[in-house]
């Protein structure tokens, strides 16, 4: 690991002047905030990430999981992911962000990784791991690797020609389905973020992940109140059943009344380059009757607009396949 | 930097970009935790950082200065073994022995944690654990036997 200055921030407002002293708070940010480090660290020793000051922000109050006056819920930054899917709310009233979370990592990960750290987790894809391999989002202009490699694992929803590489993160689909806002304190003060317009698109610039601004700190990542009666589930397709990256996952809010299908909510990970929202999808439930006909449109009508690179091919049937039985498991058409 | 291992506070001549897994093993000869993957992948360097199960391998050793750290070597003693380590022997839970430091700290946390688990909660704690030989299903048994030892404990 190069080496590099370390500052244990005792308050907010120091750990935002020294990253606002960085160029850019995106892919080879000199000044980078240290949570659990699962993924920082790991990027160091594999030398992708050389930031020459980590601000350790494990002391400042953001450990706290917060009731609000309107019924949603206040989750701070530093909330470590064990604590949060086994927090009593989460697992009552947000039962999907609680499964995503369980379904991630393993319990050593979880026990250390902060929701802000996994909301910025980096990808997985091996070409952006490897130094010696081009890579244009962590050497932007080198080139893709994977658009004529290894891709088997990689996205088939918002890819440009520049990358191809997924968002890895369970919690995020969990989030992008619960509308979550990112709370975030920079040096112009504070701002929140639709959880949608948080992470961006590769297009030209793979190397621009988040709409994050040099000395910007994700503080809190707030849920709106539980919708009432809505059933909401989280189900991960993988090469393993423990300790893997999703190939394909679903995160699902639905409500049913009378038989027909209320208010759907609906994103997906493991497919796309950020949490991938089906707008079409639960627009053509929204009304319809909860039958096995309905749902396997709706997955079908989901993956409509997948552009599957040369070794992923499969993943536009097993998304399908993903999504159909997320909303099954939600409506009771199917067991545990 | 200062240090507190396996209830002992210690000053270590160590630097900030080391990581807990190199502090442990080449400052302190604390040689039990094993470095597999140095990735995150594997779970040979799992230690309790203030009780919760973590990969040293990932951890900066900076940050944990204000944290109890055990290792395996704050386990049990040669003389006294820890319920769990008597149940690993019963129950031949491991071949090569690399992996058996840290699925015996995951299984600690566990049990800490969770002192009637299940076979299933057993997995999953353990899930975070490679074991290249394969003895995952003593390794379930050794942690399901210890637990009842323990509950038998005055
Ligand atoms: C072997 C392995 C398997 C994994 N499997 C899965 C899996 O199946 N599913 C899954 O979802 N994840 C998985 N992960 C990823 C893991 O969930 C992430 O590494 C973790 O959530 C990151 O959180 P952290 O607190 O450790 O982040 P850090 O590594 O500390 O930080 C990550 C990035 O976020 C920045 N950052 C952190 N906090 C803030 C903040 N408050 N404000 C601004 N910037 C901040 C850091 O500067 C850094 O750039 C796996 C990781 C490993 C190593
Ligand atoms: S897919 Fe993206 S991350 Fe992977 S090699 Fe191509 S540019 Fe790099
Ligand atoms: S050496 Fe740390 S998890 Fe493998
Ligand atoms: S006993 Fe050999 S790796 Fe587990």
């Amino acid at each position: 690991m190069e080496r590099f200055q370390y500052t244990r921030a005792r308050t907010i407002p120091e750990a935002i002047g020294i990253g606002a002293q960085a160029t850019t708070a995106q892919q080879g940010a000199p000044v980078r905030f240290l949570a659990g480090g699962t993924t920082l660290v790991d990027l160091m020793k594999l030398n992708v990430e050389h930031p020459t000051r980590l601000v350790d922000i494990n002391h400042l109050a953001l450990n706290a999981i917060e009731h609000m006056p309107d019924g949603g819920l206040r989750i701070g930054a530093l909330v470590r992911n064990a604590a949060l899917a086994h927090d009593a709310t989460v697992m009552k009233d947000y039962r999907v962000l609680s499964e995503a979370l369980l379904s991630g990592a393993s319990a050593q990960l979880r026990n250390v990784a902060t929701t802000g750290g996994n909301l910025l987790q980096r990808t997985r894809c091996m070409y952006f791991r490897n130094t010696a391999m081009a890579c244009n989002k962590r050497e932007p202009g080198s080139g893709c690797s994977a658009i004529a490699g290894d891709n088997r694992s990689l996205a088939i929803l918002g890819t440009s020609p520049q990358c191809i590489a997924t968002n890895p993160s369970d919690m995020n689909v969990a989030l992008a389905a619960l509308d979550a806002t990112v709370q975030v304190q920079g040096s112009k003060g504070e701002r929140t973020i639709p959880f949608r317009d948080f992470h961006l698109l590769p297009g030209d610039t793979p190397h621009r992940e988040t709409v994050l601004e040099p000395g910007d700190l994700v503080t809190h990542v707030t849920l709106a109140a539980p919708r009432a009666g809505a059933t909401s589930r989280y189900l991960k397709l993988r090469d393993r059943a423990s300790y893997e990256f999703a190939l394909a996952s679903a995160a699902v809010i639905v409500e049913v009344s009378g038989g027909r299908f209320g208010n759907v909510s609906i994103a997906m990970g493991g497919i796309g380059t950020k949490p991938w929202r089906m707008t079409a999808a639960e627009q053509a439930l929204a009304g319809a009757p909860v039958d096995e006909a309905t749902i396997v449109r709706a997955a079908k009508l989901a993956l409509a607009d997948a552009k599957p690179q040369s070794e992923n091919g499969f993943k536009v049937e097993l998304a399908q396949r993903c999504l159909a039985h997320a909303l099954r498991l939600a409506t009771g058409m199917a067991a545990s | 930097m200062r240090l507190t291992i396996n209830g002992v506070p210690r000053d270590v001549p160590a630097g900030d970009h080391e990581t807990l897994l190199a502090v442990i093993r080449e400052r302190l000869q604390l040689t039990g935790t094993k470095e597999g993957c140095a990735r995150g992948e594997c779970g040979a360097c799992t230690v309790l950082i203030d009780g919760r199960a973590a990969y040293s391998c990932l951890t900066l050793a900076a940050g944990c200065a204000d944290s109890a750290v055990t290792t395996i070597e704050g386990l049990g003693r040669a003389d006294a073994l820890h319920p769990l380590q008597q149940a690993f022997i019963e129950q031949d839970a491991l071949q090569c022995g690399f992996c058996t430091p840290g699925q015996l700290l995951a299984a600690a946390a566990l049990i800490a944690r969770t002192p009637r688990p299940s076979e299933d909660d057993v997995r999953v704690a353990l899930s975070g654990n490679l074991c290249r030989c394969g003895t995952y299903p003593k390794l379930v048994r050794a942690v399901m036997q210890a637990a009842e030892m323990m509950r038998a404990e005055p």
